[in-house]
């Protein structure tokens, strides 16, 4: 089973039925042995930075999520679930985040159409498991105003707007996507085959 | 590269697809949830369902339509249609859709932009305008209610009031060019596009390949959308789209 982190925002239907689609149970939780029993995470998320870690840190999450990756187990950051694994983020202030990646969350370039929204290439960058069924070049959707400086050695793939930000970052078990895989019509679906094969 | 967007819109009144020219004749074609199958397939960048339901009641086969279509479409999806207020708002989200777009009711309470984009973030509040030039200058106003009323709002004022409350895109449709099949209303698309910063998505007069070619490169449109040259087969995404690639128009193919 995979646990889709439940903590107010985001529609996460839409990754649960991305999962059932492609054969792999999930569940929608917030509850931290519900966590622990799970053999993935996925920590979703839509909206603003500083409201998704208040309410991680409301619920008593952030400490699961750290307990879990330090145990090897599989998480797949989406989106601002991304963004929420590095250090730091300066979206409308400063905020910490997890500091489970090194890295922080910065606006785009001024003079850029933000939000960054609709498809756009990945452009690899190392090879990966996660990346296993598609190809460079693939499309997939994006929907954000703010991009993270990454280590380069955790950049899986790039994208360009404005400049390159990175759009998929993995750490050993910890996995970020900056887009939407539940999004991402074919390409996205062998993303997340490919995350649901590393937890078997 | 960021791709320019093909996007077929449905309008759909108590859960079947229908389609009609210059807001009228309106006669049935299909079924949402299979067409939104058949779109994706093709190819298309997102998909639109604008409800027509002119009933309270029959509101609710909406959200059963967007519940089946996110269970077997995995791209974005909008829904509008006499959205009113965040609960509605918060219903169409709950059943599958992407964003929720919103026209009569944001120039009544502005403050719904706004509401709606604090409360589920400006990506997902799209606002939906109605237009039509006014006189041979430059000037469009906005038109309510299905295109039947004047509101003599400025159309590109009222375009950036709504970015500025909270609005992540516009979708322009003019009510000149709607249903003309003679392409879409290029001055204005550009205009938009090149005074508003968030994406503009073009709406109203495809008739041919060419007309998608014209708003996404001349016009600036970040994408562009149409109903019954898809709804009737007379253009095919994949051919569209395989067309703007030959003419070096960024597509997702």
């Amino acid at each position: 089973m995979i646990a889709i982190i439940d903590y107010g925002v985001g529609n996460l239907k839409s990754v649960y039925k991305a999962l059932l689609k492609l054969g792999y149970n999930s569940k929608i939780t917030d509850n931290p042995n519900e966590i622990d029993d799970a053999k993935g995470i996925i920590l979703p998320g839509v909206g603003a930075f500083r409201d998704a870690i208040y309410s991680l840190r409301n619920k008593g999450l952030i400490s699961t999520i750290k307990r879990n990756v330090n145990n090897d187990k599989p998480l797949l950051g989406i989106c601002l679930g991304m963004q929420l694994l590095f250090e730091k983020s300066f979206e409308d202030g400063e905020y910490e985040g997890l500091g489970i990646l090194k890295g922080e969350v910065v606006k785009f370039k001024k003079g850029m159409v933000v939000p960054h929204m609709g498809w756009n290439t990945l452009e690899i960058n190392k090879d990966s498991k996660i990346i296993n069924y598609i190809n460079d070049k693939d499309y997939v959707y994006f929907v954000h105003s703010y991009y993270v400086k990454a280590q380069e050695d955790d950049v899986v793939c790039w994208t360009q707007y404005g400049n390159e930000f990175p759009s998929i970052v993995q750490k050993d078990n910890v996995i970020g996507m900056q887009f939407h895989p539940e999004k991402s019509g074919n390409t996205g679906l062998a993303l997340l085959k490919a995350f649901g094969e590393m937890i078997q | 590269m960021l791709a320019k967007r093909v996007i077929p819109c449905l309008d759909v009144r108590e859960g079947i697809v229908v389609k009609g020219k210059k807001f009228k004749d309106i006669k049935n074609v299909d079924d949402p949830v299979k067409l939104a199958k058949y779109y994706n397939e093709q190819g298309a960048d997102e998909l639109v369902f604008y409800d027509i339901t002119a009933s309270h009641e029959k509101r609710k086969i909406m959200l059963d339509v967007v519940e089946r279509t996110a269970e077997e479409v995995f791209i974005p999806l909008t829904v509008g249609g006499g959205i009113k207020s965040i609960d509605d708002f918060t219903q169409i989200l709950r059943a599958g859709a992407d964003k929720v777009s919103i026209n009569s009711a944001a120039v009544k309470n502005p403050q719904l932009i706004k509401d709606a984009a604090l409360k589920f973030g400006s990506q997902c509040v799209v606002l939906s305008i109605d237009a039509k030039k006014v006189d041979k200058k430059d000037k469009w106003e906005v038109f309510v209610n299905g295109g039947r009323i004047n509101t003599g709002l400025d159309a590109i004022k009222w375009a950036k009031s709504g970015v500025e409350l909270g609005a992540g895109e516009i979708v322009i449709n003019s009510i000149d060019t709607d249903g003309i099949k003679n392409g879409y209303d290029i001055e204005l698309v550009k205009r938009l596009s090149l005074e508003v910063d968030v994406p503009i998505i073009a709406s109203g007069g495809a008739g041919k390949k060419e007309d998608f070619y014209q708003v996404l490169s001349e016009g600036k449109a970040s994408g562009a959308l149409a109903a019954s040259v898809f709804h009737f087969k007379e253009i095919f995404i994949d051919d569209l789209k395989e067309y703007l690639k030959s003419k070096d128009i960024p597509v997702r193919r």
